[in-house]
């Protein structure tokens, strides 16, 4: 590297470097091979979203998009729906900025500017929201761009300057965290309010929906007539992002400027305060939490139950699963209000629901599963406890398996007292898609400490994607078993399949 | 439970990861002796602690601990073996308390008896003030305490430590190495490892040197000293014998 030590491009180059290598190790886990049949994978699948994204949009674009009124809510309704992930995900970022400690203490304790650290980290941050906002809109703006013009392209610009904003917002928010309730708060708050601000708009409009059309359709608002006609005029202020991501490159231009020139005012004003802010949070690490003195005397309990009982401690001592969960259960929201609004219609009316309750068990369950199952901090205890590897699975599965019961019973009851078999058939693919997410953890089981749950991710991509698409395909048969579809075994053999190739690739007989 | 005269017996312990770290070990410790296994970084004694306490599969050779086989009698064998290792395996959101009532839950001890023995414990070890915290915060000394407390809640009758005093301050060194001394005495038998020499010699009945997976000279350290001709320290001795290996085995390199 032949960049003058310490200056914001060597501190630039060094993030970029390890971002990078971090990146290809995620990717291809030091196979070339892999990398290659990974990046084939991905790119069937970009090129499926454009054709998907191609369908959705064939009528729409075939009526011909001019600079109407209705046009202008439809691209500020979308457009704000991808900020709001884009301001989630920039707020979980810089929250990390502060509390990742992997090399923070030796870039602290160096004479070198922490401000610059900060400035480079920020940078990166604003950097992966717009990349990863732009990678998520590409479809539409690609299809967009083909079938009306490259002026879409100038949304790419716009989705830039809101990535900034979104990163300036973002550090606002973290210090002023930071100063109204102290670092130990700081990062389970910034959680919360990165799951609300992702979900908060989404289940927002599909709440109105639900109240106001009595469907799920989230666009059901922005396409109404009422929504459209009391909206403001076309040549109003508020259009602005739109009409810049229409083709507009002026408005375009602006917003670049403002996205941009807000992100480096706010670096600029806050950057001095980094080091004391990351300070304070690795002060945290050496707070300690009295809980209330237990008068209770030790209970006799066989081993598996001594397992669930802590299990189902250290879940409920766990911020970042309660804020999960808390997610989770914003998401069920919109259903259950659905259900509360069609309760006495027909069956029919509410089958839309079943798949996210089905979706929603299995994404909640894969998480336990691994907090469970794979961040065992105390992992050589339990080994070398007499009692068999088998028994502390199935402990561990139990103690999930409850936790995810407990969790969706009350939406059941609910569902129930609308329809009685509906709310069997969602039971019954309730616990075939937690049962499918438990059994994929179990399969690519790692222990790992439960810090390390982010990392989850990334430790196994076949596992995850396992995951998430067995979710998909079982919710997918509960809404067509519950619809009396024959098609329904087509989806369930699919999900069959998926889990069959992640047994098949799962690293088995390698643990003790 | 077997009344053999030797706490551990292992014969012909091999095990290779990408090379071979353990070589055709033979070892022997009796009941209710305080052994101390030395050796370099990397010269596989935490492999074989870790092979004793069920940690790691053997590829080849036999472990017995009080008569029990380890690969035979898996869950027997660990009734009543205690691992401690030298990172200490707590739950951040436990309390000590509640973390050793979570053990004895797990070795099925009775819970009365598991009370009063945790308590006993938590005031042995210094622990009391922080009975009802949870161990997110502790210092890496009162995490190795907690862990010692749990390895001791089961009364087992052979303790496995690997370098249980890095990172500890004196005090807290001094409260374990008391409260294994103790352990001795009543009979139980304690093996570990460490780097701080002057602990195996002032504690240890007898020391074993590994180097490159072997097994390289094992006695008291008179009888060590003997080996080596001199009346010297043990550092001199470990650096001795482990500087003589590497000769051995530069000498079969060249041939």
């Amino acid at each position: 590297m032949s960049l003058a030590p310490a200056t914001l491009s060597w501190f630039a180059a060094h993030e970029f470097r390890l971002a990078w290598r971090d990146w290809l190790a995620v990717m291809t886990a030091g196979k070339r091979v892999r990398g290659i049949v990974l990046f084939g994978v991905l790119a069937l699948f970009y090129i499926g979203l454009h054709l998907f994204a191609n369908a959705l949009m064939a009528p729409w674009m075939a009526a011909g998009i001019g600079p109407d009124k209705a046009t202008l809510v439809t691209v500020t309704g979308t457009g704000f729906l991808f900020w709001t992930v884009m301001l989630s995900q920039a707020l979980e970022s810089i929250t990390r900025a502060y509390y990742a400690r992997s090399d923070l203490d030796l870039i602290l304790s160096s004479p070198a500017s922490s401000a610059r650290v900060f400035a480079v980290r920020t940078s990166a941050t604003a950097f992966a929201t717009v990349l990863l906002a732009c990678l998520l809109a590409s479809p539409i703006i690609n299809t967009l761009a083909a079938h009306d013009g490259p002026k879409w392209l100038a949304a790419y610009g716009v989705l830039a300057g809101f990535g900034a904003l979104a990163a300036a917002i973002s550090v606002l928010v973290t210090i002023g965290l930071f100063r109204t309730i102290g670092p130990a708060r700081t990062r389970l708050a910034a959680q919360i309010i990165a799951g609300i601000v992702g979900a908060g708009f989404v289940i927002g409009i599909q709440a109105v929906a639900i109240l106001s059309f009595g469907n799920m359709n989230r666009y059901a608002v922005l396409q109404s007539p009422e929504f459209i006609t009391a909206a403001p005029e076309v040549g109003n202020l508020i259009w602005l992002p739109a009409r810049a991501a229409m083709g507009n490159v002026a408005d375009m231009l602006l917003v670049v400027a403002l996205g941009f020139g807000t992100l480096a005012l706010v670096i600029r004003l806050t950057s001095a305060s980094f080091a004391q802010n990351a300070i304070a949070a690795a002060g945290v690490s050496a707070t300690r939490v009295q809980q209330t003195a237990s008068t209770r005397p030790f209970r006799q309990a066989s081993q598996r139950h001594a397992l669930r009982v802590k299990e189902w401690k250290l879940l409920r001592r766990d911020p970042w699963l309660l804020s999960q969960t808390l997610m989770q259960i914003l998401y069920l929201f919109p259903p259950a209000l659905f259900l509360w609004v069609s309760y006495g219609q027909n069956a029919g009316t509410y089958v839309v629901v079943i798949p996210v309750i089905v979706m929603a068990a299995g994404q909640l369950a894969g998480g336990l599963s691994w907090l469970a199952i794979s961040g065992e901090d105390a992992h050589d205890l339990v080994v070398t406890a007499p009692i068999s590897p088998r028994a502390v699975l199935i402990a561990k599965i139990e103690a999930v398996t409850m936790s995810v019961a407990a969790i969706f019973a009350p939406v059941l009851v609910c569902l129930a007292i609308a329809s009685l078999e509906l709310a069997w058939i969602t039971a019954a693919f309730v616990a075939v898609s937690a049962g499918s997410a438990t059994a994929i953890q179990l399969w690519f089981r790692v222990p790992m400490r439960r810090a390390m749950f982010r990392r989850r991710q990334v430790a196994s991509r076949v596992a995850t994607i396992s995951e998430a698409l067995s979710s998909i395909m079982w919710a997918g048969a509960a809404v067509l078993v519950a619809g009396n579809q024959w098609i329904a075994a087509l989806p369930a053999i699919l999900a069959i399949v998926v889990l069959a190739v992640a047994y098949a690739l799962s690293p088995k007989g390698k643990r003790v | 439970m077997s009344n053999s005269q030797f706490a551990l017996d292992i014969s012909g312990l091999r095990k290779s990861f990408d090379r071979p770290v353990v070589i055709d070990l033979e070892l022997k410790v009796k009941a209710g002796e305080f052994y101390a296994l030395l050796g370099p970084n990397g010269a596989g004694k935490t492999t074989i602690l870790r092979m004793v306490a069920g940690l790691l599969r053997q590829d080849a050779g036999s472990i017995s601990v009080l008569g029990i086989d380890t690969a035979r009698d898996p869950i027997a064998a660990r009734q009543i073996v205690a691992w401690v290792s030298d990172e200490p395996m707590v739950y951040d959101r436990l309390t000590p308390l509640e973390y050793l009532e979570f053990v004895a839950g797990l070795w099925r001890i009775d819970a009365r008896e598991a009370e009063r023995h945790s308590n006993e414990l938590i005031d042995w070890l210094g622990l009391r003030p922080h009975a009802n915290e949870r161990c997110g915060g502790f210092s890496k000394g009162m995490l190795q305490k907690v862990a010692l407390a749990g390895a001791l809640v089961h009364d087992p009758r052979l303790i496995i430590l690997d370098e249980p005093l890095t990172g500890l301050d004196a005090g807290s060194a001094r409260q374990v190495k008391d409260v294994l001394k103790q352990k001795v005495a009543s009979g139980v038998t304690v093996i570990m490892t460490t780097h701080i020499l002057e602990v195996a010699e002032r504690m240890a009945e007898r020391i074993g040197v590994i180097n490159h997976g072997r097994l390289v000279a094992e006695g008291t350290l008179a009888e060590l000293r003997t080996r080596i001709g001199r009346e010297t320290t043990l550092e001199e001795i470990f650096l001795d014998l482990v500087a003589q290996k590497e000769a051995d085995l530069a000498t079969e390199a060249a041939a």
